[in-house]
């Protein structure tokens, strides 16, 4: 297990080697000179290449991609073009957001997209069976960020059951920061306003975003599940009198999980997209908003921070896919 | 026309049909197997009833000069009614004729995108996989980490370099997308280089390009033309996606996404600014879904998951 592991953080650095040379390439195929972007339209040759030297782009390629990664080592993602910010001083008051919003989607689609899958295999051909397939079909093709306006147009402007957008509002005091979820420093310091606040907030952007990942969870989970559950092994089972409960959640369910667990490293790189789309459309304050507001105006240091930390969750997800795997099936392991 | 060339023409067919029995054989067995399926009905209904709308867009819209954009203040924000059964927007314009004529700029955002990611990825994919050695292995490797981005948000970061656009979203997602078409190609190429097939036209002297061109390129088109049909669909919605999100297509053109970016300005009150343009995304991405696992099911059993 262990070399396995080791292994894949090899495979893994690879990768975050590739991702850096990637978005550094994509930086340098903006139109125009990056030095006059970074100046400003007002600035004079002079200042432009005064710039131009700070930056090292009058250097050759090579180095000024090593000025670049020497500066991501340093957390140095340089500033904003349009509100001269430190690009990293953002991020690091957006990101706790996203992850919050990410994280509860996840594992809200997890939860049910596993529990639909087996009762919906369970009960193959039930009423349940046929609505969980309904939603398995659809759930993947409606545009994320028409739902979640659907959704606030009903829910929000015309029940007024949960608020419009946003992470609190503006009367409730965010709760102490520790980890800067708000969902748990709230619950962890006993904030109880905080917490139904923060939970009415959360409620409609997490669903959002977790609907395609919860209906391709689903699907795939109900399609495994119907194929163990006619294999000879259960079968067998049942013939030795083990309680189909036993059978379904423990043998059954074990064997099921492999293609779901792919399924949802996948889902969880949609998810990581999607969240600019959601981020959006809830006014939630996290880093999809954040380079969305950026690529509007063309700044592009914010949206390249954005790609670079996304890209990083989504390879440690993938990194913990396959450690499942090893966990799940002990073949995979020795390979 | 004399009697003998009929009879000339109706024996050349019969010859062709005759050589072509096989296929045409396994053609019908397609399509009985898709009617089979209600859900791959209802995929290829919608499909062909977007291709039409696409079409003929022009001829059932009622309001053309709103198509590029213009400008009726007096008309501006009118519910659905009989004069424009999906209500006007915020410039007077006819929500129903933009939706129909986005209908054929989704069609060639779709088909842009999937080409230009299918001629990138299928002869790299090929590559891969029947070269082998070092070429594979650089080529996958590229491949696995663009895999590792999320595509929205490379699409997003290439579009904030080149600016907002229709044509810049365009660039941008046909760069994110062939990497799929590498992964796919190069897997069933690696499987068919094994076959029997391949081994006795390769005995037999064929060339490298032959057995590419004739063995292994046709027995790659099922699992190419099931991806392609559910990326069509998926390559809207991305489209749709940056468009809403503003770096897309910018209003005035009649971008399903940038009108709901716009409608959205207007809620609760003006619902349908956003609604119609997002039923239309629905159903699309909807249709080329249902019609690729249709598809899938029928030509390309194994891979089914």
């Amino acid at each position: 297990m262990k070399g396995f592991i080791l292994k894949r953080l090899v495979l893994m650095g690879i990768t975050i080697f590739g991702l850096s040379v990637i978005v550094f390439a994509i930086s340098r195929i903006a139109p125009g000179d990056p030095a006059k972007l970074a100046a400003g339209p007002d600035a004079t040759e002079e200042m432009v290449q005064v710039i131009r030297k700070e930056y090292g782009l009058d250097r050759p390629l090579v180095v000024q991609y090593g000025l670049y990664m020497k500066g991501l080592l340093n957390g140095d993602f340089g500033r904003s073009i349009r509100t001269r910010h430190q690009v990293w001083e953002d991020i690091k008051n957006f990101l706790p957001a996203t992850f919050e919003l990410v994280f509860v989607s996840i594992g809200f689609s997890i939860l049910f997209g596993i529990l639909f899958g087996v009762s919906s295999a369970v009960y193959r051909d039930k009423w349940i069976d046929h609505v969980v397939r309904f939603f398995s079909v659809t759930g993947v093709a409606v545009p994320m960020f028409w739902m979640g306006i659907m959704l606030q147009l009903l829910f929000a402007a015309k029940m007024h059951w949960l608020p419009i957008g946003g992470r609190l509002d503006t009367m409730v005091h965010p709760p102490a920061f520790i980890t800067r979820f708000f969902l748990i420093d709230s619950l962890v310091t006993g904030n109880w306003v905080a917490f139904k606040n923060a939970l009415a907030h959360i409620f409609l952007p997490a669903f959002v975003l977790s609907f395609p990942a919860l209906a391709s969870i689903t699907r795939i989970n109900r399609a495994e599940m119907l194929e163990v559950l006619h294999r000879d092994f259960v079968m067998n089972e049942k013939a030795q009198g083990i309680s189909n409960r036993i059978i379904i959640f423990k043998y059954a369910l074990k064997n099921a999980l492999i293609p779901t667990l792919t399924m949802i490293g996948l889902r969880y790189g949609w998810m990581l997209g999607g969240t600019i789309l959601v981020e959006t459309v809830f006014d939630w304050p996290g880093i999809g908003y954040y380079a969305v507001a950026a690529a509007v105006y063309s700044d592009f240091q914010p949206v390249m921070a954005v790609t670079i930390i996304l890209g990083l969750n989504f390879m440690i997800a993938n990194l913990l896919v396959d450690v499942g795997y090893g966990f799940l099936d002990p073949r995979v392991r020795y390979e | 026309m004399t009697n003998s060339t009929l009879q000339n023409n109706s024996s050349a067919w019969s010859r062709w049909a005759e050589e072509h029995e096989s296929q045409i054989r396994s053609m019908k067995l397609t399509f009985y197997t898709l009617s089979r399926s209600p859900l791959s009905v209802i995929g290829f209904v919608i499909v062909a009833l977007f291709l039409i709308v696409a079409l003929i867009g022009p001829l059932i819209i009622t309001h053309p000069e709103d198509v590029k954009g213009s400008v009726h203040m007096d008309l501006k924000l009118r519910a659905p009614g009989s004069a424009f059964p999906f209500g006007t927007d915020d410039m007077g314009m006819d929500i129903y004729s933009r939706v129909i004529i986005g209908t054929r700029l989704s069609l060639q955002i779709g088909l842009i995108i999937v080409f230009v990611a299918m001629g990138i990825g299928i002869p790299l994919g090929i590559i891969a996989g029947y070269m082998g050695g070092w070429v594979s292995e650089v080529i996958m490797r590229i491949t696995d980490i663009f895999l590792s981005i999320p595509g929205l948000l490379l699409a997003l970061a290439i579009v904030g370099v080149l600016g907002p656009g229709i044509k810049n979203a365009m660039i941008a997602l046909s760069l994110v997308w062939w990497p799929g078409y590498v992964r796919l190609v190069q897997g069933k190429t690696l499987s068919l280089r094994e076959e029997s097939f391949v081994e006795a036209a390769k005995s037999i002297g064929a060339s490298k390009l032959r057995i590419v061109f004739s063995h292994i390129l046709p027995n790659c088109t099922s699992p190419i033309l099931v991806k392609a049909s559910m990326d069509m669909g998926m390559a809207i919605l991305f489209a749709a996606n940056l468009g809403f999100i503003g770096v897309g297509a910018q209003p005035p053109e009649p971008e399903w996404g940038a009108m709901i970016s716009v409608g959205r300005n207007y809620l609760p009150d003006r619902w349908w600014m956003a609604t119609f343009p997002g039923l239309a995304i629905l159903l699309t991405v909807l249709g080329f879904n249902l019609l690729g696992d249709g598809l899938r099911d029928v030509l390309d059993p194994q891979s089914r998951s």
